[in-house]
């Protein structure tokens, strides 16, 4: 009796549609915290990488005799005792779980290494000295140890009563002007003399390519040749003295080893000292750190510096292969839904189209480099850049063919997101507008595209997701690990669909695992990743804002 | 499931509207106008006249094929691809479904109002320039002229003057069914057709509707599909009942409803049926 009321109510539960409702809450309850957690992680581990680190300075037992070690702790895990032990290491403690950490040490010039391993029971003694210095360097990674002399061309600088960090601090800041100065004047003003010299050259070889014999022409184009070099000449010596400026000061600091070691500060980066910020002095520097991530160029093969080059290379993509994507998806979408006959042959086109989405991205890489760089990009320098031969001009990889290879891979959403959009416009209105004398074309123009607009939104949205995370594809078609210049800059015409580009994707796959050093380069990972993921969600919000904007325009839908 | 097509004498039937008819001018006329769907017969052998400047009504019971006759009217039916069409339909003596007849330029002239409003997701304003601007008229205040009159002709000016630039969407069902109105009658046509223009408003909206139906008739020829007997009693001169897709009735409204010549129209008037 008791039983079959267990079971009334058992099958009262299930027929309630309870479980239903547990079983779908849950599923989407999973997938939130999937998601949620691995925005965290990835934020986690990528915006601590620019807090400035104590750094500590351990009396460490290593054994055989007692060491100083100076650095950051970068990671500290808990290791059976046997594991250490069996690796040879003596270990003064009797518990079964020591705790061993990751010590960044620096000076790479010094010991060859980044990264030292400690084991908590050894360490005999741990201070956080206010005066220890951290200097980060344009090589050999950054260096910990304690400022002992300032130097001005090799001597000992006159600093009269003020502190050496301080001296160090001003001299420093001098250097950065210097740099920057430097900077401007290789990257810009050299770089464009290069450009006019190179264009200048191309132009004389294709005189020559035409046969064209009047030496006219090739005075023209020498003198003004001349004219550059002159200019190129004046920039040179600017250059020497400034090199010769920002060569001047240096300092000497005492490292972990006891040694004494001098720096350029023409290879300092930046300096601080960690241990005597207060919190607002860290959260500043903490800002200053990561805005230098997302606007300098990468420093020492990526493994330093910033991501900008990348950033600005996956929006400059993303950007183009949606104005490539949306006419083309769209165009198409409307032949296939209002003007083909809706026979056998349209419903295999369709079926193909579909299909094309499930291709896998790096069967479009593969396809993009033989067709647009090879056939496409070599036409088009045989054309017009035969004089440039045989250096490749559009013949090799580039933003615009990867900006074309990506619009193919993502055109069958637009198509499908438009011909639904399409296909949602009540007959009505198409009616209303076709009594009034229009024909099918201007009903489409005037009153069925704008309808359908946030519809390929939609699908450009969907588009955009896509393409802004693949990498495959890139890999063949025109990104790099290193560019050495942007794809829109100051010389005419400004925009060179044709350079190569950087990509936030395929940064994070060089950087975590094509880098000299990995270990170090792994937070930059984690950061990068999360940026490419701002970046994408940047890009989703917009276009969202604009399909949403076009909606509340076009809100008939909801009504009919 | 079709009938046996009712035997009735034709000529009986054009005589007794010919007492009226003979006095008006002719707009539509249809000749042994029959149509298919595919090889579904539709319509079959109508032959009626359709006055100038009066209010033709259509009833008849719900696929008695009055919808589809009206939207033949100005080739609505072009757009599906499985209807066939025999007989002829003239509009002032032309054959509107002849090769020579531009079909933009019919609809022009015949315009159409559907049974659920249907406005543009744009501003009021806008609606009724819509036909205006199809055929190229850009000009600000030749504009504003047509959007008044037109919105003063569909009895609308009063309520919209100042709400031009909002979305017509916003407007309530009764003043989007007279907005579409006002956007047919901006581009001047001959002809006006309305397919059941009031099934989807209240009583007040389907008031409002008919009282511009009959101040329309002044300018326009009217042709209205209607369910409702009492409305197509109220508001037409003639009244045409059809049924299985075949003129049972066609004559003076006073007349049909009140002394139908036929059984079938007794019966549907009476609510026997439909």
């Amino acid at each position: 009796m008791s039983d079959q009321a267990n079971r009334s109510s058992f099958k009262s539960f299930m027929s309630s549609g309870q479980p239903w409702v547990w079983m779908n809450a849950g599923a989407v309850a999973v997938s939130m915290i999937m998601v949620a957690g691995l925005l965290f992680l990835i934020a986690i581990r990528g915006l601590g990488h620019f807090w400035p680190k104590t750094v500590y300075e351990i009396e460490y037992d290593n054994g055989t005799n007692i060491v100083q070690i100076v650095g950051e702790r970068v990671e500290t895990e808990e290791v059976p005792r046997k594991r250490i032990v069996e690796s040879g290491i003596r270990v003064d403690s009797d518990k079964d779980l020591i705790e061993r950490s990751l010590i960044k040490v620096g000076i790479r010039e010094v010991l060859g290494v980044d990264f030292m391993l400690t084991v908590a029971p050894n360490e005999r003694s741990v201070r956080t000295p206010e005066d220890v210095v951290v200097l980060e360097r344009t090589q050999w990674g950054n260096f910990y140890g304690y400022l002992t002399d300032v130097k001005e061309d090799g001597e000992t600088a006159d600093v009269g009563d003020a502190k050496l960090w301080d001296e160090l601090e001003r001299r420093l800041h001098r250097v950065t002007e210097l740099r920057e100065q430097i900077e401007d004047i290789e990257k810009n003003k050299i770089g464009s003399i290069n450009f006019q010299l190179e264009k200048l050259r191309l132009k004389r070889r294709g005189l020559e390519l035409r046969g064209v014999t009047e030496q006219r022409s090739y005075d023209l184009i020498s003198a003004r040749q001349d004219e550059y070099t002159r200019d190129y000449e004046v920039l040179k010596a600017e250059l020497d003295a400034l090199y010769r400026d920002i060569a001047r000061d240096s300092i000497t600091a005492r490292v972990m080893t006891g040694d004494e070691v001098e720096i350029k500060l023409a290879n300092v980066v930046k300096a601080y000292q960690p241990n005597a910020m207060s919190l607002v002095a860290k959260v500043v520097f903490y800002i200053k750190t990561f805005w230098g991530f997302i606007s300098d160029d990468p420093r020492e093969a990526n493994t330093e510096g910033g991501i900008f080059p990348a950033i600005f290379g996956t929006v400059i993509m993303v950007l183009l292969m949606s104005i490539i994507v949306t006419p083309f998806g769209v165009v198409a979408a409307i032949y296939l839904r209002e003007y083909a006959h809706q026979g056998l042959i349209t419903r295999l086109v369709r079926i193909s189209v579909n299909n094309l989405a499930g291709v896998p991205s790096i069967v479009y890489g593969v396809f993009g480099l033989g067709f647009f760089v090879y056939v496409v990009g070599g036409t088009i320098d045989q054309l017009f850049y035969q004089e440039a031969l045989p250096s490749p001009t559009f013949g090799s990889g580039g933003v615009l063919w990867a900006s074309l290879t990506l619009a193919l891979l993502t055109v069958p959403v637009v198509i499908v997101a438009t011909e639904e959009g399409l296909a949602r416009i009540p007959r009505s209105v198409r009616e209303g507008s076709l009594a009034l004398g229009a024909t099918k074309a201007e009903t489409l123009w005037r009153t069925v595209l704008p309808m359908a607009s946030p519809a390929m939104m939609t699908g450009l949205i969907l588009a955009v997701a896509r393409a802004a995370g693949e990498v495959a594809p890139l890999m063949l078609v025109g990104a790099v690990k290193l560019a050495p210049s942007l794809p829109v800059d100051m010389n005419a015409p400004f925009v060179h669909l044709e350079r190569k580009f950087m990509h936030l994707g395929f940064h994070i796959y060089d950087v975590g695992f094509q880098s000299p050093n990995v270990e170090a380069a792994r937070p930059l990972v984690y950061a990068t990743a999360l940026i490419l993921v701002v970046v994408i969600v940047v890009l989703n919000l917009s276009a969202i804002y604009i399909r949403n904007h076009l909606r509340e325009k076009y809100r008939s839908l909801e009504q009919h | 499931m079709t009938m046996a097509a009712p035997q009735i004498s034709q000529d009986v039937l054009l005589n007794r509207a010919s007492l009226e008819l003979e006095k008006e001018q002719t707009c539509f006329e249809c000749r042994d106008f029959g149509l298919y769907y595919g090889n579904n017969q539709a319509l079959r052998g109508i032959d009626m006249v359709i006055p100038e400047r009066r209010v033709t009504a259509f009833i008849g019971p719900s696929g008695c094929g009055k919808s589809t006759l009206l939207r033949c009217m100005n080739r609505m039916n072009d757009l599906i691809d499985t209807v066939r069409l025999e007989g002829e339909m003239l509009l002032h003596g032309k054959d509107i479904n002849s090769k020579s007849i531009n079909v933009t330029e019919l609809r022009r002239q015949v315009g159409m109002v559907f049974q659920k409003p249907n406005p543009f997701p744009k501003t009021v304003y806008e609606n009724v320039a819509y036909g205006l601007r199809l055929q190229g008229v850009n000009k600000k205040r030749v504009l504003d002229e047509h959007v008044e009159w037109a919105l003063k002709g569909a009895a609308l000016w009063d309520e919209v003057k100042d709400r031009l630039q909002d979305n017509a969407l916003g407007l309530s069902g009764g003043q989007q069914q007279r907005l579409v109105i006002a956007r047919a009658i901006a581009i001047e046509p001959q002809v006006i057709l309305l397919d059941e223009p009031a099934s989807a408003l209240d009583p007040i909206s389907t008031l409002k509707i008919e009282e511009l139906i009959i101040q329309l008739k002044q300018d326009y020829t009217v042709v209205i599909v209607t369910h409702n007997m009492q409305q197509a009693a109220r508001v037409s001169d003639y009244t045409a009942f059809l049924y299985l897709g075949e003129l049972i009735e066609f004559g003076a409204t006073d007349q049909l409803f009140t002394n139908p010549a036929q059984k079938q129209t007794e019966d549907y008037i009476t609510g026997r049926y439909g």
